[in-house]
């Protein structure tokens, strides 16, 4: 029981730092490189994309998710549950107001 | 169990071992949950923030593309890389904090709030630029092009200043955080044993690189997409 709550310090290996920083690097030039481009209705599912990726390595990595407790997880997936409730609720009324005008 | 009492006995002796909890690895797992609930609350106050954006911007496409023109993507993009790279530092302070060393913590520590100070800069060199363009909601708002677009143009302009300003006032938060933090580590209170509050001051800090990270594109880039390209 002890060494549960003993041991919970994993130290990050530095290269799986950096590697996450290049890629968030990586992942900003992208972004602006690929808003200069037009790509037509693909322009903004590609920013949300990278954004979206760039999001995920920063809270595993960066805040330690990857090695946290199952209670942590739970946590934040549900505030991400709970965000898209509001979205898909809120947009499903908003997004579709116009449709019966056509 | 007369283990379970030794190892009991000896961490009650740690000088930043609250009381009611067992030991410094369990007082560390409710430090960092206590975070994410609160992040879990921000998380859902910048998301319907970003949600009433995305809405007016699905009304108000061409007024959204005309005020997107107004803003500065290389300063956007360059504050994307600083924080970035704070976001790096941070992580470092941590890991060294992890690993003992006070010094190398500290320069961590030191160079993420310079990181920090660094964004606000460039942020300011932007508000005053807009502040100068009349693109400040108000009165004084000015827009002379396609004048029957300018109340969409400042709505644009409201969700622009208001989101990058609850950014910018969490980032002023993080920075006088950080020199909490800093006298802390100055005072030698964190090493292995101990560094929940470097750990929770990184969550606090990524988070706020999260929202961003989600910003950049949603007030520099996005907004022109949909007259543009579509």
């Amino acid at each position: 029981m002890a060494d549960i709550h003993e041991a919970p310090h994993d130290v990050t290996p530095l290269p799986t730092y950096f590697f996450v920083f290049i890629a968030l690097a990586a992942g900003t030039l992208l972004t602006w490189y690929a808003s200069t481009i037009n790509l037509g209705w693909a322009n903004t599912p590609i920013a949300l994309f990278i954004a979206t990726t760039k999001a995920v390595l920063v809270i595993l990595f960066f805040m330690h998710v990857i090695h946290s407790t199952r209670l942590t997880w739970v946590v934040i997936i549900a505030s991400f549950v709970w965000l898209g409730m509001l979205f898909v609720l809120t947009f499903a009324d908003y997004l579709t107001r116009f449709w019966a005008i056509d | 169990m007369s283990d379970v009492t030794v190892h009991a006995d000896e961490h009650v002796h740690h000088p930043f071992l609250q009381h009611q909890f067992e030991d410094l690895g369990q007082q560390h797992e409710a430090s960092t949950l206590g975070m994410w609930v609160f992040l879990a609350t921000e998380i859902l106050f910048f998301g319907g923030v970003l949600m009433a954006y995305w809405i007016y911007r699905t009304i108000y496409p061409e007024a959204w593309a005309l005020a997107g023109e107004q803003q500065n993507t290389l300063a956007g993009g360059i504050n994307t890389l600083v924080l970035i790279t704070s976001s790096l530092t941070m992580a470092l302070a941590v890991r060294t904090a992890q690993l003992g060393s006070r010094r190398a913590t500290l320069v961590f520590l030191f160079a993420t709030m310079l990181f920090g100070a660094t964004f606000l800069g460039i942020k300011a060199y932007e508000y005053n630029a807009h502040w100068h363009e009349g693109l400040f909601p108000g009165s004084h708002f000015t827009w002379h092009e396609n004048p029957e677009l300018a109340p969409k143009v400042q709505l644009f302009m409201v969700f622009y200043w208001g989101m990058t300003g609850l950014h910018a006032l969490h980032m002023v938060i993080g920075v006088g955080l950080l020199v909490w933090i800093i006298s802390r580590a100055w005072r030698s209170h964190f090493g292995p044993e101990y560094y929940s509050p470097v750990e929770v001051m990184g969550l606090y800090w990524h988070f706020v690189d999260i929202v961003w990270i989600f910003l950049f594109p949603f007030l520099y880039l996005i907004p022109h997409f949909g007259v543009l390209h579509g």
